[in-house]
Parts: structure tokens; C-alpha cells; sequence
């Protein structure tokens, strides 16, 4: 393996490094509130157990399905893309992104059904609580909240990415901003395969 | 005399660089080492701001009661201090600053793995800085740097601005990590195996993964607090079941070894001066770049040693005292090390030398103390009071900071091209040596007696030590501004350094004074170690 050493020289592995220990940074920064929920789950047990009955686990599957998808569709726009075949991965981003944008629109009716029970931080059904419950639904909308605005920056640098290809600046041959791009999309998936258990399923 | 001294200066990185104007040649530069410049000015910048506020902190003592200030400013200030003190200064000014500057020349390469990435990290750090003085106009945050919930949660000030600007500097220093770490795996010279770096360099690598590995922990936690106040989710609130413990928890997980990430890089530099002052080999190469990362991962394990007297069970307090003695193992052993290189060496005395061997006695001092505190049942007596502030000001500012001033004066040659004036800086340092001890070493003793610390009031029988610490104060703010106003004067009138002033044998040494654009013409090829002073070598 050659090593790089005029920097203008593109640095394949340096960069895809850099990448992974940005995601390990974003993996801690959501490591916070699991810590956080993990503390709280072993304290009030039952009313974790209550409080996350109340979610709608078909709601969350399907937004699972829809992230994993997505993360396919990425995937696959980084092959067409090693493969020349520029139309074919802007398509296929733009199904990425729309996909992502799917969630988001679920993550507002599910957001907004809570919203309607006076199930948040400071409305009707949870003031005054102090067993659990205001906990548990402080942190799910803190930590899908993180998670949704990451959705958002992700869904931002696809679009970005997206332009570079059309301009051609990522191209069959330069090729490590997009799987950058995937790495990144395929963290905001990886995230909310562990949040969806911890919040919808665990019982 | 000032015409004389330019002449013969090469002007290297600092040459004006054609078609782009003076502000854009360093505000949109990418070259590593304008980046540690501006970094330079800015941090050092703060770092006076810091001073000032410590140095009215102090004066407010003068007399029992309100002097010049109200005890809310007072609290004000103490905060404003640490957030400036810790965050702007101390944390980011080694790696910013000096690794910067030497870390690709150290290895031999052109720049960072990431130089525009690099200068992003700058403006993350003076977004953040920006942020953080604001507060100061709408109503700076009185709840000391730690912003312990609960009372973060309730106070009136702008404690969301503040934590949103240490957000920021996260980001910041969590990039320059990142690059650092990309840097010395991707970057390294043919023949620099990872043996052959110098220990300035293995000090920042180590620094750069506690960087990356616990600023977003922090980060989470600041998040955290800003969702509390907008938003009351409750999760440090007992009033809502919460638990205000674990904000300490996640604050100290990371700040704990914010510690490292202040120490660390000092100590790298006082492995680089020391071997090239004793003329010799550094004794115990691989034992000091193993400590580094001793300390990385031990420090890692110790955060509760803050919360002793918090609440919390007495198994974690014991398993966490232990750890904190463990730390103090590849502390000594960096200790033993340096004095062990010493030893039969044929030394030198300059100025740089000077600074390290006032660094080593402070940080003994401080790291001693450190022991004293880590002991459970002192701790109870020693919480929160004097003996904290001084112990946690010998490691960081006798330690960090003394670090940090030899660095500033054994490469301010390099950097600069120019030569300060040695004797006003020998003179500084004496005195802020003075200075520093008749300021902070009163505190050990006020401690001891009960002084709590952040009071704006003290009783009667404190007055003796607080009037020579204040006297004290005055030494060390009088020697800080001449010693930056001596090297402020170098940088634009000194007389111009040679190549290699001490007699290095890093490669930071192996090119002109100031350093050429691109670093070197062609990457040389590495066939020694480091501190190799034979003849001929």
C-alpha cells in the first residue's frame, strides 16, 4: 500500500479513517441517553414498561422497514456508481432521500398523536408526575428527536452529494465522498435499530 | 537595529502569497501552520481575558465583604474564569496551537490529513469563543464551569448560551482530534515507524483519542441540560423523577479526562525540551509513550473521584479512589523518566530548560496533592474547599500551563524566525514562578482550614493567607503580560533565529527558521530515532 504523501494526492483510507471515527463520535453522543434510559429503566421499572406500551410499535416497524430500505437504495447508488452508471445512482439517491423524508412524515403523526394526550415534557398528562413516566417520554423525545434531526443532516448530504455527482466532481473513478455519504446514512439507520427496541419493544 | 535584524530572515510560510490579499491569505488559509497561528492568537487572546477575570477574582478579597463587586458578579466571574480558562485555553492550546504547527513537520509531512477540515475546527473554536463572551453581555451564567444541574436547570442567567458555546468548542476540538489521529496513521515519513516519533508526537496521538472518544459524551450531557431548560424533560429534574447525580456522571466522564487532554500534550513537549537540553537520549523512551496512553485509558476510569461526597455508594467510591491512585503511576513514571534523563547528560542551560524544571516541580506538587485528595477520608474534609483550587491550578497551570510556556518558548524560534530576548524572559519566569507558588500555595493551607471555594466572603481568621495569595496574583499577572509582551516584541523586532537554535535532532529542526511552505522540498527519508545526539548522527 502506497503511502500518500503530497496532499494533493487523494488519501482513500485516510479519508474513509476520518469518517469512522466520526461515527464513533455520533455513536457516543447517543450512547448518552441509552446510558440515561438504561439507569432509569432499572429504577422505575413498571412505568417504563407502561409508558412504552403506549407507543405504536407498527408505526415504529414500519419506519424501520423504511430506513432499511433506504440504506439498500444507498448502498446500491454507491455500486451504480462504481459502475459508471451516473443516472441510475442519482436515481437511486433521490429514493434514498425520500425515503428518509417518508420517516420523518410518520415521525410527525407519531409525535403528534403524543402531543394530542398531553403526552410531552410539560403537557397535561404527565405534570406533576414524578414515577417514571415524564422521564420515559422526556428522554424518547429527546433521544428520536437527536435521531430525526439527524435523519434531516443526513438526508442534506445525500442532496449534497447528489449535486456532486451531477457535476461529476464524484464520478466512477473518485468515489470516496459518496460511500462517505453511505457510511454516514447507514449510521443514522444503525442508530434507530437500536432505539426502536429500547423504546418500542423491550418489554 | 530593527532593518539589521529583518535582514537575512527567511520569510518562509509567513511570505505573502500572491493574488490573494493579507485577510484571505490567513483567514481562508489551509497551510497547517497559519492555522496554528491564528489558533495561536486567539487562544493567548482569551487566555489575558481569563487572567483578568482571575486577577479581579482575587481583588474582590482584598477586604472581607462586597469590594468591587456584588457576590452575583463574583459568581459570574468565577464561571466566566473557568469557561475561558478551560475551554478557550487550556484544553485546545498544546494540540491547537503547537500540534498544529509541528505535528506534520514532526513526522514529515506536508500538513494534516484534512487541512480544510483543520480550518473549520478554527472556526468551530471562534464561533464557540464568540458565543461564550456573549454571555457576558446578556447576562453571563453564575453556576461555575461544571453547570451542575439542578441549579443550572433553575437559574435565571444564560446558562443555554454557555453550554451551547462548550458545545461548539466539542465540536472543534473533536475534529482536530480526528485529523490529528487520521494524520499520524496516514502521514508518517518513509523510515517513521512508530518508534521513531517523537514523544511530543505520541502525547498528542493519545490526546486525540480521548478527543474523539469522550467530547461527545459531554456534548450528549450540554445537549441534555439545554432540553431541560427549553423544554423540562426532566431527566436531572427531581421534581420530575429525575436524578440531578447523573448530570455530574456524564459531566465528569468526560471532563475527568478533559484533564489528560490539558496535561498530556504539555508533557510531550517537556519530552521533547528535556532529552534536548541533557544532550542525550531520552531515558525510558517507550516506558514515557506507553505512560501516555496509560494515562489516556486509566484517566478514562476515574471520574467519580469528583463525586465523593455527591451521594453515591461507597463501593463505587472505593473502586474509583483506587483507580485514582493508579493514575498516579504512568504520571510518576513520566516524572522518573525525565529526571532519569538527566542524569549524565551534558546540560545545557537556556531558557526553555528553565521552564521545564519549574514545570516539574509545580506539577510534583500538584500531582502529590492529587493523591492527598484522592484518598476517601480526606476528601471528606477537602471537598469543595481551597485545597481543591490549588491542587487542580499546580496540575493545570503549574503543570498544563507551565507546559505550555516552555513549548511557547522552545519553538517560538521555529514559528517565528526570530529570536526573543532571553533575559527579560528568564526574569518573567522567575518571577511568575514567585508569583504563581505565593498565589497558590496559601490556598493549600486556606483549604486545609475550611476555606470553602467560590465564596465572594471569608471569615476573619482566612485573612493573613488570602492577603498573600492576592499579593501573589499581582506578581503573576505583572510577569505573564512581560513575558507575552517580551515574545510579542520578538516576533515583530527579535533578531532572526538560526535553523536549529538548541540542537534538536527532531525534523521540526531540520528546516529553515520559519519553516518553507510546503514543509520540505522532498519528504525526507527517516533512518534514526529522535534524541540520537551522537557525533555524526
Amino acid at each position: 500500500m502506497s503511502k500518500p504523501h503530497d496532499i494533493s494526492h487523494r488519501d482513500y483510507t485516510g479519508a474513509k479513517l476520518g469518517m469512522w471515527l466520526f461515527l464513533f463520535t455520533e455513536f457516543f453522543l447517543f450512547f448518552g441517553p441509552v446510558l440515561l434510559y438504561a439507569v432509569f429503566r432499572f429504577r422505575y421499572p413498571h412505568a417504563f414498561i407502561d409508558a412504552s406500551l403506549k407507543l405504536d410499535a407498527g408505526v415504529g416497524a414500519l419506519n424501520t422497514v423504511i430506513l432499511l430500505t433506504s440504506s439498500l437504495c444507498m448502498a446500491l447508488a454507491i455500486t451504480a456508481m462504481q459502475r459508471g452508471r451516473k443516472g441510475l445512482t442519482l436515481f437511486l439517491l433521490a429514493l434514498t432521500v425520500t425515503l428518509g423524508s417518508f420517516f420523518l412524515v410518520n415521525k410527525y403523526f407519531e409525535w403528534g398523536a403524543k402531543f394530542a394526550h398531553g403526552l410531552y415534557p410539560g403537557g397535561e398528562a404527565l405534570a406533576g408526575n414524578a414515577d417514571g413516566t415524564a422521564i420515559f417520554y422526556g428522554l424518547y423525545f429527546f433521544t428520536t428527536g437527536l435521531h430525526g434531526l439527524h435523519v434531516l443532516a443526513g438526508m442534506a448530504i445525500i442532496i449534497g452529494a447528489a449535486l456532486m455527482v451531477h457535476e461529476g466532481r464524484i464520478n466512477s473513478t473518485d468515489f470516496v465522498k459518496l460511500e462517505n455519504t453511505g457510511l454516514y446514512w447507514h449510521l443514522v439507520d444503525v442508530v434507530w435499530i437500536f432505539l426502536f427496541p429500547v423504546f418500542y419493544l423491550v418489554r | 537595529m530593527a532593518a539589521d535584524n529583518t535582514r537575512g530572515i527567511r520569510e518562509g510560510y509567513l511570505a505573502s502569497e500572491p493574488g490573494k490579499g493579507f485577510i484571505a491569505s490567513w483567514l481562508l488559509t489551509t497551510d497547517h501552520k497559519r492555522i496554528g497561528i491564528l489558533y495561536l492568537f486567539s487562544i493567548l487572546s482569551f487566555f489575558l481575558v481569563g487572567v483578568v477575570f482571575g486577577l479581579l477574582m482575587r481583588l474582590e478579597l482584598i477586604s472581607r465583604g462586597p469590594t468591587i463587586m456584588e457576590a452575583h458578579t463574583y459568581n459570574a466571574f468565577f464561571t466566566l474564569h473557568g469557561v475561558i480558562m478551560l475551554f478557550l485555553f487550556i484544553i485546545p492550546v498544546v494540540p491547537s496551537i503547537f500540534g498544529n504547527f509541528l505535528l506534520p513537520i514532526m513526522i514529515g509531512a506536508r500538513d494534516v490529513a484534512f487541512p480544510r477540515l483543520n480550518l473549520l475546527s478554527w472556526y468551530f473554536y471562534m464561533a464557540g469563543a464568540l458565543l461564550a463572551l456573549t454571555t457576558l453581555i446578556i447576562g453571563p451564567a453564575d453556576t461555575g464551569w461544571t453547570f451542575y444541574a439542578p441549579y443550572s436547570l433553575r437559574t435565571g442567567s444564560s446558562v443555554s448560551l454557555a453550554v451551547f458555546s462548550v458545545f461548539v468548542l466539542g465540536i472543534s476540538s473533536i475534529l482536530t482530534g480526528l485529523n490529528f489521529v487520521v494524520t499520524v496513521h496516514r502521514l508518517r515519513a518513509p523510515g517513521m515507524t512508530w518508534f521513531r516519533l517523537p514523544l511530543f508526537v505520541w502525547s498528542l496521538y493519545a490526546t486525540a483519542w480521548i478527543q474523539i472518544i469522550a467530547t461527545p459524551i459531554l456534548g450528549v450531557n450540554l445537549l441534555l441540560v439545554m432540553a431541560e431548560r427549553f423544554f423540562g424533560i426532566g431527566v436531572f429534574d427531581p421534581a420530575k423523577g429525575g436524578d440531578p447525580i447523573l448530570y455530574q456522571h456524564l459531566f465528569w466522564i468526560y471532563s475527568h479526562p478533559a484533564v489528560y487532554i490539558m496535561v498530556l500534550p504539555a508533557m510531550g513537549a517537556v519530552s521533547e525540551i528535556v532529552p534536548v537540553f541533557a544532550r542525550r537520549v531520552i531515558f525510558g523512551y517507550k516506558a514515557i509513550a506507553y505512560s501516555s496512553i496509560g494515562i489516556a485509558a486509566v484517566g478514562s476510569l476515574v471520574w467519580g473521584h469528583h463525586m465523593f461526597v455527591s451521594g453515591f455508594s461507597y463501593t463505587a467510591a472505593v473502586y474509583f479512589s483506587l483507580f485514582t491512585f493508579f493514575v498516579a503511576i504512568p504520571s510518576a513514571i513520566k516524572v522518573y523518566n525525565w529526571v532519569g534523563t538527566l542524569y549524565k547528560g551534558s546540560i545545557v542551560m537556556d531558557t526553555p530548560f528553565y521552564f521545564v524544571l519549574a514545570f516539574i516541580f509545580l506539577f510534583s506538587i500538584g500531582g502529590l496533592s492529587g493523591l492527598i485528595l484522592g484518598a476517601l477520608s480526606v476528601n471528606v474534609h477537602l471537598h469543595d474547599t481551597y485545597f481543591v483550587v490549588a491542587h487542580f491550578h499546580y496540575i493545570k497551570f503549574g503543570g498544563a500551563g507551565f507546559g505550555m510556556l516552555a513549548a511557547l518558548h522552545y519553538w517560538f524560534p521555529k514559528i517565528s524566525g526570530r529570536m526573543y530576548n532571553k533575559r527579560v524572559a528568564n526574569f518573567a519566569l522567575v518571577f511568575l514562578f514567585i508569583g504563581f507558588n505565593t498565589l497558590y500555595f496559601p490556598m493549600f493551607i486556606l483549604g486545609y482550614e475550611g476555606m470553602p471555594r467560590r465564596y465572594f466572603d471569608y471569615l476573619p481568621q482566612y485573612v493573613l493567607w488570602q492577603h498573600v495569595s492576592i499579593v501573589g496574583s499581582w506578581i503573576l499577572g505583572a510577569s505573564i503580560f512581560t513575558m507575552i509582551g517580551n515574545l510579542l516584541v520578538a516576533a515583530f523586532r527579535g533578531a532572526a533565529a538560526p535553523m536549529n537554535p538548541w540542537g534538536a535532532r527532531t525534523l521540526e529542526w531540520q528546516v529553515s527558521s520559519p519553516p518553507p511552505k510546503e514543509n520540505f522540498e522532498t519528504i525526507p527519508e527517516v533512518t534514526r530515532g529522535p534524541y540520537d545526539f551522537r557525533e555524526g548522527a
